[in-house]
């Protein structure tokens, strides 16, 4: 009789237990149904934005270019022929030329009016000028480009055959790039609303031609070539002479060579 | 813009794509605003871990100010994209070299992780006891806040409080990390002698922590006075000592930076030298350095050690403050601004205009400015900071 009550205490504990238990296990299924769903729509969200980029262009080749400052003779062809070549809107430049004056009292005067797209008028007279010089400019392929560092979705980077790339379907137009480029390559495209830049004409140069402001240059001025190929014009070009790179401090492993580079370029 | 006009506005030598400014002023006020995100949570924090309690009157407040603030803090920045429809693949592809590529994910922490966590945490009790004594709408809003735990057994309140705690001491390397990472984004531009220093992100940290104070300080004694409340002298006494040591460590390290690039005079000191006694003078040495920072620092300083009476010290404690906002806006200005102020070639300045109207216009970014406000005001409605002080007080 008197272990009577204890068991039926252990009863009704039991059963509240159980029926917390139940409970219980009442919630967790709905958590983890609301996690699971929650996962399914995640994925399915994350799946439209997410994309493997497969690799583009050919790892046998190095594309680049070479600058022989002495044959540039600033008509601005190249210029323009890029701007007609890619449909970079007015004012912005994929290329330019920079005029370099040093004058006679040493002090330098640069300009690059129209990035030279109508080649360049005198504005001094000839002989307060001791030497003049024509820079052509473009992105320099940087095999460590900061741009591609710096861009937080990888819409900005390096093909297979060494050419930085932008894919304008997928920038999302923050312009970080922009700040980043320390040769002012870059630039807002007001029409695509994304970072533009040099391409090395890379439609033309997986066909096998070469870029527009190369091939329109009157004077050879711009020598493009691949790199991994000791024959090609920009290896054996860069073999005969000395050539520096823009920038070098900065380590950005800027690719176009210079040859007869003077240290007034900027 | 006409071309033609913006050439105008140059000097020098200056590339020829660099006409154009590409980041506006939207830009400065996303660290203008992370950066009061940060420095609130971090003046909460001192009553939360470093039990300062004469500051626990504006602990809620912080908080609230915090969230308000961080709530707009993306704004400015998918404001400003240009394929704003795309913003999400900054978390989606996150590229893993980017600085800025991280921003998703450490907004998303600190949003979910520490400040959503911590306010719950703290309100829950009086949520629970909302929820009962209310009906209808608000009885819902509550209860759905509540997250239906209604559980406020001692037990339960005790795992609040220690949660709360937990929370607090994970926030505040986490707001360390919101802030000096905004700092990074410019620091790490090594193309950029304006931004590249590694300076950068403890200098924006301080200021952060400098104008998240002063914002709480103010908004504290502007809603005493629409509340027709006294202000706790005691608190203001402290949230003041504070703004005062962390204005002299701000100040330090700021000054420290510009001694530093004058005495290292590097390739790019012509030009930045140009930049700063010229365009940018006023902003940086007028405000930024003086009325922002020197000159609140002298009045708080003197309100410290001198017996002024407490309708003084309060006039000193909100003129500091308010002055302390416009010299950090400012300060946000001459780096954003100001690095764009100059050509890479070093060899030209430019100028920037800013409009009135337009998405990146003055207004815009105005109205993005004062937002938080409106939304705290809403906030401070459904969770009012200030009711357990005065019932203790009471």
């Amino acid at each position: 009789m008197s272990t009577d009550p204890e068991p039926t205490k252990q009863t009704d504990e039991r059963s509240l237990s159980r029926k917390e238990f139940l409970k219980g296990v009442g919630r967790s299924a709905l958590l983890i149904g609301i996690g699971a769903g929650g996962y399914a729509w995640w994925a399915r969200i994350t799946s439209q934005f997410t994309r493997r980029r497969e690799p583009v262009g050919d790892a046998r080749h190095n594309y680049s270019m070479a600058i022989d400052i002495e044959k540039c003779i600033g008509c601005g062809f190249c210029v323009e022929a890029c701007s007609k070549e890619n449909n970079v809107p007015p004012g912005h430049f994929r290329t330019w030329i920079e005029r370099y004056e040093v004058m006679k009292d040493g002090s330098v005067r640069i300009n690059s009016d129209d990035g030279g797209i109508n080649g360049f008028s005198d504005d001094v007279r000839a002989e307060d000028v001791e030497r003049a010089f024509f820079v052509p400019k473009l992105c320099n392929h940087c095999t460590d480009s900061p741009c591609t560092q710096v861009c937080p979705v990888g819409a900005t980077f390096k093909t297979e055959d060494g050419v930085v790339l932008v894919d304008y379907d997928w920038c999302i137009g923050c312009r970080y790039c922009i700040q980043a480029c320390p040769y002012g390559s870059r630039f807002w495209n007001p029409v695509k609303r994304t970072a533009d830049k040099c391409t090395l004409c890379y439609h033309r140069i997986r066909k096998g031609q070469v870029p527009a402001c190369v091939e329109v240059c009157p004077t050879g001025a711009r020598v493009f070539g691949d790199l991994a190929d000791p024959e090609s014009p920009v290896s054996k070009f860069m073999r005969e002479n000395a050539t520096l790179v823009m920038k070098p401090h900065l380590k950005t492993g800027a690719k176009i060579a210079y040859k007869g580079m003077s240290k007034e370029v900027v | 813009m006409d071309l033609g006009m913006l050439l105008a506005e140059t000097s020098g030598y200056v590339l020829p794509n660099e006409k154009e400014l590409q980041w506006s002023v939207l830009i400065v006020l996303y660290p203008y605003l992370t950066g009061l995100v940060a420095g609130a949570f971090i003046l909460a924090s001192l009553v939360r871990v470093f039990n300062s309690k004469p500051v626990a009157p504006v602990y809620r407040l912080a908080l609230l100010t915090a969230l308000a603030f961080l709530i707009c803090a993306p704004m400015p920045l998918i404001g400003h994209l240009g394929h704003p429809e795309r913003a999400f693949q900054i978390m989606a592809t996150p590229h893993l070299s980017s600085a800025m590529a991280m921003f998703g994910f450490v907004y998303a922490w600190y949003l979910m992780a520490v400040l959503l966590l911590e306010i719950y945490f703290d309100y829950r009790k009086e949520m629970v006891a909302w929820a009962q004594s209310s009906r209808g709408l608000k009885r819902l809003l509550y209860t759905v806040l509540t997250l239906g735990v209604m559980d406020t057994s001692e037990k339960a309140v005790r795992f609040d409080d220690r949660a709360g705690r937990f929370i607090t001491i994970i926030g505040i390397p986490s707001a360390a990390l919101l802030h000096g990472y905004v700092g990074f984004i410019f620091g790490s531009v090594k193309g950029n002698p304006w931004w590249s220093s590694v300076l950068m992100p403890l200098i924006f940290l301080l200021s952060a922590i400098v104008s998240g104070i002063a914002a709480v300080l103010v908004i504290y004694m502007a809603i005493n006075w629409y509340r027709r409340q006294p202000h706790d002298m005691k608190c203001l006494n402290a949230i003041g000592r504070y703004l005062m040591f962390a204005l002299i460590f701000d100040l330090s390290l700021e000054a420290l930076d510009v001694v530093h690039r004058m005495y290292e005079a590097g390739e790019w000191f012509e030009i930045l030298g140009l930049l700063g006694s010229g365009y940018l003078y006023y902003t940086i040495f007028g405000i930024q350095f003086f009325l922002g920072g020197i000159f609140p620092l002298v009045n708080l300083a003197l309100a410290q050690f001198l017996k002024a009476s407490d309708a003084t010290r309060q006039r000193v404690y909100f003129f500091s403050g308010l002055l302390v906002l416009i010299g950090v806006l400012c300060m946000r200005w001459n780096v954003v601004i100001g690095g764009q102020l100059f050509s890479k070639s070093l060899q030209g300045l430019t100028t920037y205009r800013l409009e009135l109207v337009g998405g990146e216009g003055a207004l815009v970014a105005i109205g993005v400015l004062f937002l938080p406000l409106a939304i705290l005001f809403v906030l401070a409605k459904i969770l009012p900071p200030w009711k357990a002080h005065e019932e203790a007080r009471a």
